[in-house]
């Protein structure tokens, strides 16, 4: 799947799982979808 | 903990459509052979003017950010124009569909004062012929006209769609050429076997040849809008923009010009309907809590495909082009580019597809002989 | 896009043509201007973007609401949402 991620968005990632249960390694917390990626968006 | 892909979680489903289309008239004035919705007639069952304003205010407490508006042709229903100023007054924005033929110079210039208004006009062909033998005589003129009233009048981008048949695939340069004279963008979508494109898919839609052809194409062209349209096409080689996954049901859905709800605009049968908005609780319940909506956002198997490489490109397909060409869900999309579909269709016997419902055509009639 | 870098240690907001919508995962951001969808995808970063204008900086805010091992990759998914114009300077 490709999602327009601004490439700094790349590195948003939390750098360790401790403190935020929601994190992971790796795990992106901004991502941008194109609206004009989804079906049936006119 | 495992990753979760945003993907997945999509799949799970979200509190408020992200992409919901609504289908506000089954009347048209075009007659358009492959139409998903069979519209040309209005339905005397349509909801009213108080009873869209309500579903206007549904949206707006589910926070849905923006509402396609189709149908038919949505415009021609009086209270158009009223619905979407009072959607945009309710903060959900209004991008709609139109075959062009009432937007006069006046409405464009109307339309180029609304910053929360989208438009897309409707034509499939680069030329009057190749468009009006699927749309009607007329209609290629109309949405011409359309488009140079709301270059004029300022408008800005709006989007010329095009829906690819084995006709018009050889016409892609063009269609980028019209667009590009407009400071338009361009949106090519795929051809289900829905509505009145059940009687003519099999003739209408892209040989696979074709299909290399238009993933080639659009892989070049990334500014290209597809709606995640071709996604089944990504079985071919590097991704094309979008979504990459059938959002029915989890990210998009339907509301029907009689306030029926469905999984998506292509699927207008009984047993891809949700409810109806008219039903207690309204289209939030149906959306958050219906049976149908819950079972596809239940993680799926790739069935039949599971064997297959691509699986993880193409997500097996159009859930709609499956269902009405009388393939299994759980298998490969009829135009699946490995061939998968081809080879499963010949086993399907004749007649034996799902048919789409008695839709709204307006009938063809003969004119009286004369002796 | 703006031109502007992030500085954390201006006051940031998210921009008025902005919706933000809760959702399981955390929230969606929709800008109603550009058109452009994005999702934020913890809870917490949702609450500290939702509640950014309160503080005299951004830095402030992710000072209060974020555990200090987290910070860094807070305040780089706040550059990134200014990137964006999904926030902005006040």
């Amino acid at each position: 799947m490709q999602l327009m991620t601004d490439p700094a968005t790349e590195e948003a990632q939390s750098e360790a799982p401790v403190g935020d249960e929601d994190l992971v390694e790796e795990e992106l917390l901004v991502e941008e979808i194109s609206i004009d990626g989804m079906c049936g968006v006119y | 903990m495992p990753v979760e892909k945003l993907t997945d979680q999509l799949k799970g489903g979200l509190d408020a459509p992200i992409c919901l289309t609504w289908e506000l008239t089954y009347g048209c004035n075009l007659a358009c052979i492959h139409c998903l919705s069979s519209s040309g007639r209005r339905d005397p069952r349509e909801l009213s003017t108080a009873e869209a304003r309500a579903v206007i205010d549904e949206l707006h407490d589910m926070q849905v950010f923006y509402v396609n508006i189709g149908g038919g042709e949505p415009t021609i229903r009086p209270d158009f124009y009223e619905l979407i100023d009072y959607s945009v007054e309710r903060g959900v924005g209004v991008k709609f569909s139109t075959n062009g033929s009432t937007i006069t110079a006046a409405r464009a210039a109307r339309l180029a004062g609304s910053d929360y208004v989208d438009v897309q006009i409707s034509i499939d062909g680069a030329d009057e012929a190749t468009n009006d033998a699927v749309r009607g005589r007329g209609s290629y003129a109309a949405a011409r006209r359309a488009m140079d009233h709301l270059a004029a009048a300022g408008f800005g981008p709006f989007k010329i769609s095009v829906v690819m048949t084995r006709q018009n695939i050889p016409q892609l340069d063009r269609f980028q050429e019209l667009a590009d004279g407009y400071g338009a963008q361009l949106r090519l979508t795929r051809l289900r076997p829905s509505g009145r494109g059940a009687d003519t898919w099999a003739q209408l839609h892209p040989t696979q040849e074709q299909q290399v052809q238009l993933y080639r194409w659009l892989v070049d062209r990334p500014g290209v809008l597809t709606g995640d349209s071709f996604f089944h096409l990504s079985a071919l080689g590097e991704p094309l923009p979008g979504l990459n996954l059938c959002g029915a049901g989890r990210v998009v859905c339907l509301i029907d010009p009689v306030g029926d709800v469905y999984a998506c605009p292509f699927v207008l049968h009984p047993e891809f309907k949700a409810g109806s908005v008219r039903d207690p609780g309204g289209f939030t319940v149906l959306w958050r809590e219906s049976e149908l909506f819950t079972d596809l956002r239940r993680p799926t198997s790739a069935g039949a495909c599971a064997s297959c490489g691509s699986y993880d490109a193409c997500q097996g397909g159009c859930m709609a082009a499956k269902f009405f060409t009388g393939l299994p869900l759980d298998g490969p999309d009829p135009e699946c580019v490995m061939g998968h579909g081809e080879a499963l269709l010949a086993g399907v016997p004749a007649g034996s597809a799902p048919a789409p419902g008695p839709g709204h055509s307006v009938p063809v009639t003969l004119s009286s002989r004369r002796r | 896009m703006t031109s502007e870098p992030f500085d954390p240690a201006t006051r940031w907001e998210l921009d008025p043509k902005v919706a933000l919508r809760p959702e399981p995962f955390g929230a969606l951001a929709y800008h109603y201007g550009t058109r452009r969808l994005t999702f934020l995808r913890s809870k917490l970063l949702a609450d500290v973007v939702a509640g950014l204008g309160g503080y005299d900086s951004a830095g402030a805010a992710i000072e209060d609401r974020v555990p200090a091992p987290s910070r860094p990759a807070y305040e780089r998914a706040l550059a990134s949402l200014a990137r964006s114009e999904f926030i902005r300077a006040c």
